[in-house]
């Protein structure tokens, strides 16, 4: 029995959502007494754990002791990439754990589909509490709620939730024994023509620049912005704080900023050191998009409003007059510096 | 080109979630109900293309008979027709059973395109619209923010955004999609659509009992539900208006935001 998870990367590294998936993967290793083995597709050089970078190091210090390395799909191809995970892991009997990403959900619910297996998205918690069962948590409402179930099945098939684990590197003793691993299997996936049909063609985003998913820092703006023009302070001072600007719903609504900007349950998810938020007064499922904050400073005219209420810290006030002058301050240290 | 659009009768959720004292369910008594807001965006969308292309739109839900409310907006909006599948009342169907109902019609169209939300907002279970796809033997892509159907309606360009990549898949018809909010910008219901929305036909299937629990078996078993805890402690007010800027950078170093 084997723990498999699958992994996408970020460049030279494996993504941050994908180190969260292998946090709660190698948990189930652990209680299971099982091997954790990552699963990656598309041609990367994985390089070596002594080398200290690269997928591989990454992998090693999360604790998995193989990584199947999968060729022979060119690009993204989501029932492909799910048809060569059955193969590779031969489902039954194993665990499959992915992040809970467009990707990961997607993949996932095809492997589910193709083998007849339930599938339990978004986890946030996942321990055996008998042979062949899963005690698990997952999120309903986009982590507004939580639903406590049993997923019993021939294989575990389950996402973990981005913005709800943190990703925590396997302890000493594990890395140590992982050392001279995690071993790289170069496999190469038999797909048909049927699983190739839906494909993904890729090329540069309009606007381009940091993701909002990402972000170190965010600086949200809700109906207290008051216009599109009245972005031009989050704008800059998001510029100075190294962030982006992240939006509320009712700005999408009312047009001031494109939908790719929004935060909250049916926009982005993010998971920032800190969310500056602007004139948002912090609708639950807003909430449901900037939980995952570490830091929230919540700038508004109304010290009970739900976002001042739940944040880290607040500012009574306008946020047309907090932030210019904001802008001055940080200005004016750059001009000492 | 003929669409079927798939929607889901859930609780309005505002200010908070409160849970019936067996925690088996949202208590729902002085809620509303809509359809997720993904899902406006694929009704909307199935319209825009029937406007453009011809043909019709057929909206489908599988729920109480309360449900028929939710499908008589989509008739509101420009579905031509609609069925819903009907349980009994508190029945909560999994995505394994959601979608085996969901194909009794899909497989009965012919459907040129079948729309769904990214997922439900709710359950959030990510899974239906592809057991369908499966299920139908069709083509499918997810979390779709734009559709172009070629002109001669023989293939559509799906895409969405990930990770900073726009990805654009080309589906041959028939297919599937599902669509995130942000596709486009739902249109309110006119006065002639409520009106056509009363006389418009809506189709009612009892969904057997026996049927969803058979195949419920296969799906997880919720066992109760719960509220997170709101993990932030009471904030800390660093002031009044642009008085606060000197602690507030403080904080910001502090939190080594900056340096």
């Amino acid at each position: 029995m084997t723990v498999f998870c699958l992994v996408e990367l970020d460049g030279d590294h494996v993504a941050d959502a994908s180190l969260r998936a292998l946090t709660v993967a190698r948990g189930l290793a652990g209680d299971a007494g099982t091997g954790l083995a990552a699963v990656s597709f598309g041609t990367v050089s994985f390089g070596t754990v002594s080398s200290g970078t690269g997928p591989a190091a990454d992998l090693g210090s999360y604790g998995a002791g193989e990584v199947y390395a999968v060729a022979g799909i060119d690009g993204y191809a989501p029932q492909a990439w799910a048809r060569a995970l059955a193969e590779i892991t031969e489902v039954n009997g194993h665990f499959v754990v992915a992040a809970g990403t467009d990707r990961g959900n997607e993949v996932l619910a095809h492997l589910a589909a193709i083998s007849g297996l339930p599938m339990a998205a978004n986890c946030v918690a996942a321990a055996p509490s008998a042979p062949g069962a899963l005690d698990i948590v997952r999120q309903r409402w986009a982590g507004l709620l939580l639903e406590e179930a049993v997923l019993a099945a021939p294989a575990m098939l389950l996402t973990v939730a981005t913005d709800a684990v943190s990703a925590q590197p396997a302890p000493v003793p594990a890395l140590a024994a992982a050392r001279a691993a995690p071993v790289v299997r170069a496999v190469t996936a038999s797909v048909n023509g049927a699983d190739l049909v839906v494909k993904a063609t890729e090329t540069p985003a309009a606007g381009g620049g940091a993701s909002l998913a990402t972000a170190r820092v965010v600086v949200g703006g809700g109906r207290g912005v008051g216009s599109a023009a009245g972005f031009a302070a989050l704008e800059a001072v998001a510029e100075l704080l190294g962030g982006v600007v992240g939006v509320s719903r009712v700005v999408t609504s009312e047009g001031w900023r494109p939908h790719a900007m929004q935060v909250g349950q049916t926009g982005t998810k993010i998971t920032p050191e800190l969310y500056l938020a602007c004139g948002i007064s912090g609708a639950i499922q807003h909430f449901a998009g900037c939980a995952g904050a570490k830091h929230i400073i919540a700038v508004n005219t109304d010290p009970a409003a739900p976002m001042m209420t739940r944040a880290d810290y607040a500012i009574v006030g306008d946020l047309h007059e907090v932030l210019p002058a904001l802008v001055n301050a940080l200005r004016g240290r750059e001009t000492q510096a | 080109m003929d669409i079927l659009v798939c929607v889901k009768r859930v609780p309005t959720v505002g200010g908070a979630i409160t849970l019936t004292a067996d925690r088996q369910a949202i208590d729902t008594r002085a809620a509303g109900f809509t359809i997720s807001p993904h899902e406006e965006c694929a009704v909307e969308e199935a319209v825009r293309l029937v406007e453009r292309f011809g043909g019709a739109v057929t909206a489908v839900s599988l729920g109480p008979a309360a449900a028929q409310e939710q499908l008589r907006a989509c008739l509101a909006l420009g579905a031509s027709a609609a069925v819903l599948l009907e349980t009994a009342d508190g029945v909560e169907a999994g995505p394994i059973a959601t979608a085996a109902a969901l194909h009794s019609v899909a497989a009965a169209g012919p459907f040129d395109l079948v729309l769904l939300g990214n997922e439900a907002s709710d359950t959030g279970d990510y899974q239906v619209g592809i057991r369908l796809a499966h299920l139908l033997g069709r083509p499918v892509a997810t979390g779709i923010k734009a559709i172009a159907v070629a002109d001669d309606g023989s293939s559509l360009a799906a895409s969405r955004t990930y990770q900073g990549v726009l990805e654009t898949f080309t589906l041959p018809l028939p297919c599937l999609v599902t669509v995130k909010e942000g596709i486009n910008r739902p249109r309110y219901p006119s006065l002639p659509g409520r009106l056509r929305a009363k006389r418009a036909p809506l189709t009612r299937l009892p969904v057997s009992e026996s049927l969803l629990s058979a195949v419920a078996a296969a799906d997880i078993r919720m066992r109760a539900l719960r509220v997170p805890q709101a993990p932030r402690k009471q904030a800390t007010v660093l002031g009044h208006g642009a008085d606060a800027v000197p602690a507030l950078v403080g904080v910001l170093t502090e939190l080594g935001v900056i340096s």
